[in-house]
């Protein structure tokens, strides 16, 4: 069956009565206005927000994802010439705090902070109490620490990646290599010598971040980090150590205040070890005094005494004045000029030139320096490199005092030439030796190690007068000379002793200085070594006594390091049992 | 009106390429920057380790131990001698 409910025809949509009713035409115009009003408007803003405005949105946007990040850079290493690390920069990290939040760490939180970081709860609870918005925690705290504090989410706890200086070598190296600031600066020594070069140019990118926070993309430019030039010094560690401990020794053993050791290579300048007696460990730099600090051999200078006399014999030598075997006489052993009186340690007769340095003769060096104008001493002077700083480049060098000719006083021209009245630093005295070792030029010192360019020096003597005077040296070590304990095993050494009173507030005091300057092989010279002892009062003040056994040892260990072949007659390294320690 | 819906497909293929471009751009990007944080990782542990290889091999310490533990000696001056004058007697270099 089928009912038939509404039999009402349905209406298509548009004949629906409703939309059959009349409108008004304001109404639909109204709304078509209002309707198109709000689309400008919006486009409007659109506009604004796009092209007049759009420096706002997009720094707001970038400050989303974009980060300008730095790029750190380390400082560059130091070593020594065969590349063993003196000075070596390993990241650390600064744990920092913003008290503010720090301060809602709970106790148990405070503790377990306190017991990483090894400092005392109440120590963290005075850091974190200041009214500040930073606060250094502790700083250089290794990286395994710092991950651990990472990890345990702190409040209010912070870090930052920072460098830590180490030097492996520590006190033995100490004067020459330096140290630096906590802010990675160098203070002292090669580090601030060599700041430039050793520091490095941090960098920085500019890249988009994700939500994880790691880098998508770098956008902008990029400046890459520059790390700092490694630097290799001249240096050779092993016979740095050499020189370090047998001064070491010396000093001890002589119950001396202070000492001061150099070896150089003769054919180059190079410098292979300076070391300094006392000294101090720049890994932990508390309670460090200035005695401590200062690097004797370049900074401090002295009155040298005999080690001088050789450059009085040498220019005498090279003027013609004597020969090698000119006889002086030198009886009774005391000469006066003036109202002054010199006197030999021990009295002499007749010595030849050779005789006169071989036993360090006052007399006969006077005698021989009165025969020149004060001109010609002077200029021999200042051209081995008297009273002049000798441009290492190293912080703190020192002139020396060498006074200007015009002013000398007969007396002083006769102490002069044996090494009184002048003041001079070791690395000078060194240095001005090398014209004897190279054939009478004298060689630029260089701290950094010089690849393989021969080295040309500015000659002061003729070879011929070099030769001699080497001889003179030689025959200062043999058992007739002041210094047989100088003497090598294996090698022939030569050179001279000083044995000078200190100047203590303008008068000489019962003081000495006792050193030794030398030269080896002699046949063709290859190191200068000089050795000085500040104040030795165990008994012995002679250099020939005290610094003479140190050189012996420096030389003899640093020719083997660096192999040297033998030049003495083998007899001669037989008969001579050496009690040698390395 | 075909035309239309081939140019439309053709700019939605773009678009998804471009999309996963990017995406492997990016992926490629990181992987890159892992390996670069690997090496300066690897570089600070270099340096650490050249530390300690030096500070274990201070000539102290060497000394320290060949003359305690190893209970050397620096002969005197008799065994040593040139190598060319003398072959039997061991090294030139007593050290």
């Amino acid at each position: 069956m089928v009912v038939r409910r509404r039999p009402q025809r349905a209406h298509r949509f548009t004949e629906s009565p409703v939309l059959q009713l009349a409108l008004q035409g304001w109404r639909s115009r109204t709304v078509g206005l209002l309707l198109m009003g709000a689309f400008l408007a919006l486009v409007a803003r659109g506009f604004y927000l796009q092209v007049i405005n759009n420096d706002f949105l997009q720094e707001k946007g970038d400050s989303r994802y974009r980060r300008d990040i730095e790029v750190s850079a380390s400082r560059g290493k130091i070593m020594d010439r065969h590349g063993d690390m003196l000075a070596v920069s390993t990241p650390m990290k600064s744990i920092w705090a913003i008290p503010g939040d720090a301060r809602t760490m709970d106790a148990p939180q405070k503790k377990q902070l306190a017991a990483l970081l090894e400092v005392g709860v109440r120590e963290l609870d005075g850091k974190i109490a200041a009214d500040k918005t930073f606060a250094f925690i502790k700083r250089q705290v290794p990286p395994e620490t710092a991950e651990r504090i990472a990890l345990a989410k702190f409040p209010g706890i912070h870090q930052e990646k920072e460098y830590r200086r180490y030097y492996p070598t520590g006190e033995m190296t100490a004067h020459i290599v330096g140290f630096t600031g906590v802010d990675d600066k160098g203070l002292e020594g090669v580090e601030l010598a060599f700041q430039n070069s050793l520091l490095g140019h941090p960098g920085n990118r500019t890249v988009i971040r994700d939500r994880r926070g790691s880098i998508v993309e770098d956008v902008g430019s990029i400046k890459p980090p520059q790390d700092g030039k490694d630097v290799h010094l001249a240096m050779d560690s092993k016979i740095q150590y050499l020189a370090y401990s047998q001064l070491k020794n010396a000093v001890e053993s002589n119950k001396a205040k202070a000492g001061g050791a150099i070896v150089i290579d003769a054919r180059t300048g190079e410098i292979l070890a300076l070391a300094n007696w006392p000294t101090y460990n720049p890994n932990n730099r508390q309670n460090l005094s200035g005695a401590q600090l200062r690097n004797r051999a370049i900074t401090d200078t002295f009155e040298p005494g005999s080690v001088m006399k050789p450059f009085t014999a040498a220019l005498a030598l090279e003027k013609g004045k004597v020969r090698f075997d000119t006889v002086i006489n030198c009886a009774p052993g005391r000469l006066t000029i003036g109202s002054a009186t010199i006197a030999d340690a021990h009295p002499h007769g007749a010595l030849t030139v050779a005789q006169v340095i071989q036993k360090s003769s006052n007399i006969g060096t006077v005698k021989i320096a009165l025969g020149f104008p004060p001109q010609e001493l002077w200029e021999m002077f200042d051209s081995v490199g008297f009273g002049q700083a000798p441009n290492l480049g190293f912080p703190g060098e020192v002139n020396g005092r060498l006074r200007p000719w015009k002013s000398w006083r007969p007396i002083e021209q006769a102490t002069m030439s044996y090494g009184h009245g002048i003041a001079v630093s070791l690395v000078q005295l060194a240095r001005a030796y090398t014209v004897f070792a190279r054939d009478g030029e004298l060689v630029p010192l260089s701290l950094t190690r010089l690849e393989g360019t021969p080295v040309h020096g500015v000659p002061v003597f003729s070879p011929h007068t070099a030769r001699e005077v080497r001889a003179m040296l030689e025959m200062a070590v043999q058992p007739e000379g002041t210094a047989p304990k100088a003497r090598v095993p294996g090698y022939r050494v030569g050179g001279k002793t000083g044995t000078a009173y200190k100047v203590e507030g303008g008068v000489y005091a019962k003081k000495y200085v006792a050193s030794f300057v030398g030269l080896a092989p002699i046949s063709d010279p290859r190191l200068v070594v000089a050795v000085m002892i500040d104040e030795p009062s165990a008994g012995a003040h002679y250099g020939g006594d005290v610094a003479g056994p140190v050189f012996s040892q420096i030389m003899g260990g640093a020719l083997r390091t660096i192999g040297v072949a033998p030049d003495a007659p083998l007899q001669v390294a037989a008969a001579t049992p050496a009690k040698e320690r390395m | 009106m075909r035309l239309n819906m081939i140019l439309l497909l053709v700019v939605v293929i773009c678009a998804l390429g471009l999309v996963t471009s990017q995406h492997r751009a990016r992926k490629l990007f990181q992987g890159l920057e892992g390996e670069q944080e690997k090496a300066r990782q690897l570089e600070v542990e270099y340096g650490q380790l050249q530390l300690e290889m030096s500070t274990w091999a201070t000539h102290p310490r060497i000394e320290k131990i060949a003359r305690d533990r190893l209970r050397m000696v620096m002969p005197g001056a008799a065994p040593r001698a040139p190598l060319a004058a003398a072959r039997p007697l061991a090294r030139k270099d007593g050290r």
